[in-house]
């Protein structure tokens, strides 16, 4: 797939190293994608990246995609102001299965950056709230000040149970500070709950067996695996994980099948 | 006045025991209430009791130079604050503060200690979910250590 070219419209900057870029197409054509998929994005004659959508799809003319910078080609992302033109290819690879959880019950777990592949899917759900039951986000970051989207958060505590924690307080830090699977909620009904799962690998892990302690199938516990991808389209084989081509299989991926995956060294 | 046996019996750390020991212990404990910011223990005061949070937010603070208080963990619904009573020379080694309006169940424990040593059984039947409630803290320290939010992938 060729690139398109997209102008930075807007440069939200959440901290020093993290911001969220609303992009548009110089061609004005719209970009539709399900949460949870990704794009190849770069600056012209940069490397590109894959980084996951972010924002809203009920609004596939503006491009929201959040950028932690952890490299020459992320840096250049945050980098980017009002203006710049971008390279984007995609949308690729699956979304949260959040049709399949209309009816039931939601568990949103959130790590880091991980907040920002799942707030497509929040969106989403929050549009249609009546359509599900109980829906819980417990969102997790290092400090107070790497929190994301933090309005955001206070609007959405209106409409679901929005818990946030942190590893390390900061003065006047008045939230939990502990691990995300501290505050999962103790009782679930297995039958009818959905878990959407999204951070670092090991919270990840912890998360999706925490869920699993409490009866929850791993075929109903979705993750959003990162591994380093070069093409997005399957061919270069960087994100093979044994059978799984990252960015076509997945980045969301059911915790079923990657489970056995997760703790083999050198994949 | 001892706390009704039926109020001690929703605590996690209760759910599911015997009448006897669900007995034992509420004659033990009372209902305790602590506003935003009250400190319910301080570092080196007697750990004498066990606290048992029903609705509420505990914060556990290392009190640093100058007096700044550094949150290390904070304890919400349901949970099990201060296990030092457990361990000789049973002293608080950190403070324990309300961060919001906060209920709980105030379990005496140097009556619980006594209760367990003349009955080893009940002591039995609470240490396994003491222990469970310790091992879920320490892997929570131990996974934060690794400050995973902090890694590049």
């Amino acid at each position: 797939m060729q690139p398109r070219a997209f102008t930075v419209r807007a440069v939200r900057r959440h901290t020093a190293d993290t911001a969220t870029l609303t992009l548009e197409a110089v061609d004005r054509v719209p970009l539709p994608f399900a949460p949870g998929q990704f794009t190849m994005i770069g600056r012209p004659g940069l490397a590109e990246v894959p980084i996951s959508i972010s924002g809203d799809p009920a609004e596939p003319g503006h491009l929201e995609q959040t950028v932690r910078s952890v490299g020459d080609a992320t840096a250049a992302l945050v980098a980017a102001r009002p203006g710049d033109r971008l390279l984007v290819r995609g949308p690729y690879g699956t979304g949260w299965a959040v049709p399949d959880a209309v009816g039931g019950d939601l568990v949103i777990v959130a790590g880091g950056i991980g907040l920002a592949p799942l707030r497509p899917a929040l969106l989403q759900i929050l549009r249609r709230r009546a359509m599900y039951r109980r829906v819980v986000l417990v969102y997790g970051s290092r400090t107070p000040d790497q929190l994301l989207f933090r309005a955001q958060l206070d609007r959405w505590r209106e409409l679901v149970d929005v818990t946030v924690t942190v590893d390390a307080a900061t003065p006047g830090w008045r939230g939990s500070v502990g691990l995300v699977t501290g505050l999962l909620p103790a009782e679930l009904d297995p039958g009818r709950t959905r878990a959407l799962v999204c951070g670092p690998e090991v919270m990840m892990r912890l998360t999706a067996e925490a869920m699993m302690a409490r009866g929850l199938g791993a075929d109903r516990i979705e993750i959003s695996m990162e591994r380093d991808m070069k093409c997005g389209i399957g061919l270069c084989g960087h994100c093979q994980l044994r059978e799984l081509f990252v960015c076509m299989d997945g980045p969301v991926l059911g915790y079923d099948r990657v489970r056995p995956l997760l703790t083999v060294r050198g994949l | 006045m001892a706390v009704p046996r039926e109020l001690l019996a929703e605590h996690p750390l209760f759910v599911g025991l015997n009448d006897e020991v669900l007995s034992v212990t509420a004659d033990c404990a009372v209902d305790v209430r602590a506003g935003a910011d009250e400190i319910v223990f301080r570092t080196g005061d007697p750990a004498d009791r066990c606290y048992l949070v029903l609705r509420g937010r505990i914060a556990l603070d290392l009190v640093a130079e100058g007096g700044e208080r550094l949150v290390v963990d904070t304890v919400d619904d349901g949970g099990v604050v201060g296990l030092a009573w457990l361990v000789p020379p049973y002293r608080w080694y950190l403070d324990a503060r309300a961060v919001e309006p906060t209920s709980a169940i105030a379990v005496d424990a140097v009556r619980l200690r006594a209760l367990w040593d003349q009955h080893p059984g009940l002591g039995y039947v609470m240490l396994r979910r003491l222990v469970a409630a310790m091992y879920e803290r320490m892997q929570s320290a131990r996974v934060r250590l690794l400050d995973v939010y902090g890694r590049h992938t």
